[in-house]
């Protein structure tokens, strides 16, 4: 933070050439402002697509077609209400529940999995250790496309189509190396005289996991939990994929319900859904962005 | 800084060098040995749910799909070995195909550039000062988070409609394009667009990078009499290279899984034209609606073999051009 500051005033303050000195600081007042003006523009122009579905979703369905501007003429919360009633029948908080389910457990499975596998590999000095890091990294590089065919036969053949097994048991297992890797990370920063002096005094490797590691881990989890959550509410191909009867429907799959059979009559409904579905991952944005970006920035997730 | 390495270079070797250790520290004695016992099989425990996972739904699926890529099969039936004929098909009797590897590859090379210039130069923006640029730094970033919904996929769709929002403001400067959505030329850089918007999680990570480049370095350069361009390339560019060696290749790896917004812009025709039938979209219709579950697979390792390669390149070339020196990392 300090080396920012020092470095935008060492390039400011070109030294040698004292005379100009007077002026340099009126010239740096004003280097700021057009900052300022030219991130709150970009800003705003990429921010747009977020504000135009937000200001949309008050438009009645018949200004769709013929109000080209950003504000509704008549605004209404219409939408609103016609969509809370769901679609075939199926009552949207439905397609809601179905979705905080599939992420609230993949959040469960994502932490208890992953940050076991995290502790072994970073604490515990065991044959093969190597040989497996090294393979639960390469699993960060392998594109899913060779997975999902034999997974999809799999789950048919055991006959779990249509139900949530397929999308929760991978986050079960630590499939997703992304959280196990962050929580190596973490946990090989943490200093090493804490285990040891739990275990001079008789601790086993369960018991330094659960009171000491845990515990100290707070930060990756959390963030691992925030990011699991929203992986898995995004998630279209899963569902799309061994979700067949429209009542288990996640939100994504759901949507693509309104999008197919209204997208030319009903486009309001299409709009207050997208913006529905995205609520709770603002919501969550808002609030944990610290963690989000500090998770980011440290580890390199993806978005 | 040291965080972000490890994946390609500072953690495999580490882990190695460790189980070397523990291998050379066996035959000492036996309590010594009884313990190591111990410690493997506490590590083994801990690391069960993982190898679950590993095994049964990773090595064990792709073994699977690679042996489906050589047969015939539908779901139903058994699986009928046909030696290369679904790679052979591939590139010699489905234009479809080679259509969606020209579309995908043109997504990849094209998007990711653009998108990490743009999350590099926004970065270096952001970093001429510090306070304020927490807000845009995070409000820049929340495209990231939610640019593969179904949600964003649906409003980008509006945004390029005929008389959309990008039509209307363009023609307020005398272009009339029409809409993106249907039209065969321009459906390609409206994704491609989708995908620059999401520059907000490499942006954090130039930025995490940028932080960390000494102060001394640019004031040596300025003393020296080097320009802004000239620092750029001889301090900037030099110290992010590991970070950018570490966005180019995760970027371009995620480029080629694109699917959800190819699939509901197009309703999952893979139109207009068959330029929203990237190499995922096409991949889903052959293996889930037409049931051709061996030709999928063998697309499924084709796909594979590139990203090995690109991934392969991208290591060998980074010795040439990724600085892991500098005392202060």
């Amino acid at each position: 933070m300090t080396a920012v500051q020092t470095r935008a005033e060492a390039s400011a303050t070109p030294a040698p050439r004292a005379p100009r000195q007077p002026s340099h600081s009126a010239r740096k007042r004003v280097a700021t402002v057009i900052w300022f003006v030219v991130l709150f523009a970009l800003t705003l122009l990429i921010l747009y697509p977020l504000i135009w579905l937000v200001i949309s979703t008050f438009k009645p369905s018949s200004e769709f077609g013929s109000n080209q501007g950003l504000l509704p003429n008549s605004p209404t919360i219409d939408n609103y209400i016609r969509v809370a009633e769901g679609i075939g029948g199926i009552p949207l908080w439905r397609f809601f529940t179905n979705s905080l389910v599939i992420a609230g457990l993949s959040v469960v499975g994502t932490l208890i999995s992953s940050s076991m596998a995290a502790y072994a590999f970073a604490r515990i000095r065991f044959r093969g250790s190597g040989a497996l890091f090294a393979a639960m990294i390469g699993t960060l590089l392998l594109p899913f496309h060779v997975l999902i065919i034999p997974q999809y036969i799999l789950f048919q053949r055991l006959d779990l189509i249509d139900t949530y097994v397929p999308l929760l048991i991978g986050k079960f297992l630590a499939v997703e190396a992304f959280f196990v890797f962050l929580m190596v990370q973490f946990i090989r920063g943490l200093p090493r005289e804490l285990d040891e002096a739990a275990r001079i005094d008789g601790a086993g490797h369960i018991r330094i996991f659960v009171s000491i590691i845990i515990p100290l881990i707070r930060p990756a989890l959390i963030t691992s939990a925030i990011f699991s959550f929203i992986w898995a509410w995004n998630d279209f191909l899963g569902p799309l994929l061994y979700i067949t009867s429209p009542e288990n429907y996640p939100l994504p799959v759901a949507l693509r319900l309104y999008n197919d059979a209204t997208s030319t009559s009903d486009y309001g409904a299409t709009v207050a859904v997208s913006m529905l579905a995205l609520v709770p991952i603002l919501l969550f944005f808002i609030v944990f962005q610290r963690f989000l970006v500090a998770g980011v920035a440290t580890q390199g997730l993806k978005g | 800084m040291t965080s972000t390495t490890p994946v390609t270079s500072a953690g495999a070797p580490e882990v190695a060098s460790a189980a070397r250790a523990v291998r050379r520290g066996g035959p000492i004695s036996p309590g010594r040995r009884r313990q190591q016992r111990r410690e493997n099989v506490a590590a083994y425990g801990f690391l069960v749910p993982w190898l679950l996972g590993f095994f049964g739904l990773t090595v064990g699926p792709m073994a699977i799909s690679l042996y489906l890529s050589f047969t015939r099969f539908n779901l139903f039936g058994d699986p009928r070995w046909i030696g290369f004929d679904n790679f052979v098909r591939m590139f010699t009797d489905d234009p479809n195909y080679v259509q969606s590897v020209t579309i995908t590859l043109v997504y990849v090379l094209v998007g990711t550039p653009i998108k990490l210039a743009a999350a590099l130069g926004i970065a270096m923006l952001l970093n001429y000062r510090d306070a304020g640029s927490g807000f845009f730094r995070s409000a820049l970033y929340a495209p990231s988070l939610i640019g593969a919904s179904v949600s964003v996929a649906i409003v980008w769709r509006a945004m390029f409609a005929t008389d959309g929002p990008v039509d209307s403001g363009l023609s307020i400067f005398g272009i009339q394009l029409g809409g993106w959505v249907g039209n065969v030329d321009l459906v390609v850089p409206m994704l491609i667009l989708l995908a620059v918007w999401q520059f907000g999680a490499p942006m954090v990570i130039f930025l995490a990078g940028l932080k960390q480049v000494p102060a001394e370095l640019y004031e040596a350069a300025e003393v020296d009499g080097a320009g802004s361009w000239r620092r750029f390339r001889s301090v900037t560019l030099p110290m992010l290279s590991p970070v950018i060696f570490f966005n180019l290749l995760l970027e371009t790896i995620n480029a080629f899984q694109i699917f959800a917004s190819a699939f509901i812009i197009s309703n999952g025709t893979g139109g207009p034209g068959g330029q929203t039938n990237y190499y995922t979209v096409y991949l889903y219709e052959r293996a889930f609606a037409n049931q051709q579950l061996g030709y999928a697979s063998a697309m499924a390792w084709v796909l594979l073999v590139v990203v090995a390669i690109i991934a392969f390149i991208l290591f060998r070339t980074s010795r040439g051009w990724v600085y892991y020196g500098g005392d202060s990392r």
